[in-house]
C-alpha cells in the first residue's frame, strides 16, 4: 500500500563534517567494555587514491545477537554501553577509518538459518549521489562464514572482499569502490 | 482541497508507525539518482561498476539506532540562529515539516540533522575556500528529534547558493543538507532540501542527478504564510518520505 513518492537520496557533501560527526561517534560500544576491538581500514577510490571526505557508519547486534534498537525490536540488548551504531568521518580525513566495538552474535534468517557474524555499513562520500552499503564479515569465523546465506549470494571469487582480516589484535577492513579487486555492494 | 487540509486529513488517518515491519520497499529506480553520473564528475571514481548483489532484509536490516536522547540532542540544537553571542546574518527562516514512511504514517522519536553553508554561500569547513565572508556567529549544524506525529522544525537563515569546480560556472541551488535515520538500517537517507524556484535548478547536475521530474520535486521546500512568523521569520515547510513496510517477496524467505 505504498502511496507516497519516496524522498531521493542526495551526495552528503564535502562539508558533513561540520554537522554529523560527535566525539564518540565512533564507538559502537562504551570505551573499556571486555572484549571490545578495532576494526580499521582504508576506503579507496577508482584511481587507487584514498577517499578523505567519507563518512562511515556501522550497525550491528551484540555478542548475544541482540540490539540497541530504538524500539527494542530484534530483542533489546542488555549488553552495559552496548550502542551497536558507529559513525566515522573527519573534517581532515585521510581515507582511512576506524571504530570500536565487539563481534556481534549469530543471526537466523525470516527462514530461521543462521547467518555468520556481520556488520552491516552505510558509506556516503562527496560524489557519491546515495549511500553503498556493504557487510563485515570476520576472518577468523571460517565455518559460519561458510554457512552464511547472505555471502552463498555473492560470487566465491568477490567473497574475499566481505572478509575483515584479524591483525594486531582488531581486525583490517578496506573497502574498494571501483576498481581492481571491489568490494561487494548490496542492493537494500 | 489545499495543501493544509490534505495533511491534517492524512494526520487523523495515520497513526503513526508502531510495529517494525519486516521488510521494506526498495526504492523505485526513478526515484534514487544513479550512483554514475557522468555530470556530476566527482562519480567517475567513486562509484562501484560491479552489480550490487540484492541483500534479503534480516534482522540487521529491520532494525535502527535510538540516537535521539538527551545527551545527544537538546532542544536548543535546534535552533541555529541562536549558538553564537552575537545573531547571524541573513534572511531568518523556519524549516518545518513531518518525517513519514511510504504508506503516509508518522516516524516519531526519529533523529533529523542538518548542515548547511551560511548566507553568503560560504560552509565553516577548512576545505571551503571561496571567496565569500565566514560569519562568527553562524555554524551551520542542528538537530532535532520528530515528535509524536513526526514534526521537526529548525529555525536558520536561509542559505545562499555558492559556486564549485564541477564544469565552468557551476553554481550549487541554495539547499540545506539532511540526514535521517528513520527506524531501520533501510530507511537510511541523506538528502538535500532545496528551495522553490531556484533560478539554477537547470543547471545542476546534482538536484538533476534525480530523473523524474516528479521525483525531484519532491526535494524542494514549500513557501507558507501561515507558518510564517509575523515580524520574525518566513517559513519553509517540506515532508520527508522514507521507505515502508513491503511484503517478503516468496524468493526470499531464505
Amino acid at each position: 500500500m505504498t502511496i507516497f513518492g519516496l524522498t531521493p537520496s542526495q551526495t552528503v557533501g564535502p562539508y558533513f563534517a561540520i554537522g554529523l560527526p560527535w566525539p564518540e561517534g565512533p564507538h559502537a560500544v562504551a570505551e573499556g567494555t571486555p572484549g571490545a576491538f578495532t576494526i580499521t581500514g582504508t576506503i579507496y577510490d577508482g584511481s587507487g587514491a584514498p577517499i578523505p571526505d567519507h563518512l562511515l557508519e556501522i550497525w550491528q547486534a551484540d555478542p548475544d545477537g541482540r540490539f540497541a534498537d530504538a524500539h527494542g525490536h530484534g530483542g533489546a540488548s542488555m549488553m552495559d554501553g552496548f550502542r551497536g551504531f558507529a559513525r566515522y568521518g573527519r573534517e581532515s580525513g585521510d581515507g582511512t577509518y576506524e571504530i570500536l566495538t565487539v563481534k556481534p552474535g549469530r543471526l537466523p534468517t525470516p527462514a530461521g538459518r543462521l547467518q555468520a557474524p556481520h556488520v552491516d555499513v552505510s558509506l556516503f562520500a562527496r560524489g557519491m549521489l546515495s549511500r553503498v552499503v556493504t557487510r563485515i564479515y570476520f576472518g577468523d569465523e571460517e565455518q559460519a562464514n561458510a554457512e552464511d546465506p547472505v555471502l552463498a549470494r555473492v560470487p566465491a571469487e568477490r567473497r574475499g572482499t566481505l572478509i575483515a582480516v584479524p591483525e594486531g589484535g582488531g581486525y583490517r577492513f578496506d573497502i574498494r569502490v571501483q576498481g581492481p579487486g571491489e568490494t561487494v555492494f548490496f542492493a537494500v | 482541497m489545499s495543501i493544509r487540509e490534505s495533511e491534517e486529513s492524512r494526520a487523523t488517518i495515520y497513526s503513526p508507525v508502531a510495529e517494525t515491519p519486516t521488510n521494506y520497499l526498495r526504492s523505485p529506480e526513478q526515484d534514487d539518482p544513479p550512483l554514475d553520473s557522468p555530470a556530476y564528475k566527482s562519480t567517475s571514481l567513486r562509484h562501484p561498476k560491479q552489480p550490487l548483489v540484492y541483500l534479503p532484509h534480516t534482522l540487521t536490516e529491520i532494525t535502527g539506532p535510538a540516537l535521539g536522547d538527551a545527551r545527544r540532542v537538546a532542544p536548543e540544537d535546534a535552533d541555529l540562529t541562536r549558538q553564537h553571542e552575537g545573531e547571524p546574518i541573513g534572511f531568518r527562516i523556519s524549516v518545518s515539516g513531518r518525517v513519514f514512511d511510504t504508506e503516509g504514517k508518522p516516524l516519531r522519536h526519529t533523529l533529523v540533522e542538518v548542515w548547511q553553508a551560511n548566507a553568503c554561500g560560504r560552509y565553516r569547513h577548512r576545505w571551503d575556500n571561496w571567496p565569500a565572508p565566514l560569519d562568527p556567529n553562524f555554524s551551520g549544524a542542528g538537530r532535532c528529534v520528530t515528535d509524536d506525529e513526526g514534526r521537526y522544525r529548525f529555525l536558520t537563515i536561509q542559505p545562499g547558493p555558492y559556486p564549485w569546480g564541477n564544469h565552468y560556472n557551476a553554481w550549487r541551488p541554495a539547499h540545506i543538507h539532511f540526514s535521517l535515520m528513520g527506524r531501520a538500517f533501510a530507511q537510511r537517507l541523506v538528502t538535500q532540501m532545496y528551495f522553490p524556484h531556484d533560478p539554477f535548478f537547470p543547471y545542476d547536475p546534482i538536484f538533476n542527478s534525480v530523473r523524474d521530474a516528479q521525483a525531484r520535486e519532491r526535494m524542494i521546500s514549500r513557501f507558507s504564510i501561515h507558518g510564517t512568523e509575523p515580524d520574525w521569520a518566513a517559513a519553509y515547510e517540506w515532508d520527508i518520505y522514507l521507505r515502508g513496510p513491503a511484503a517478503t517477496p516468496f524468493e526470499e524467505a531464505f
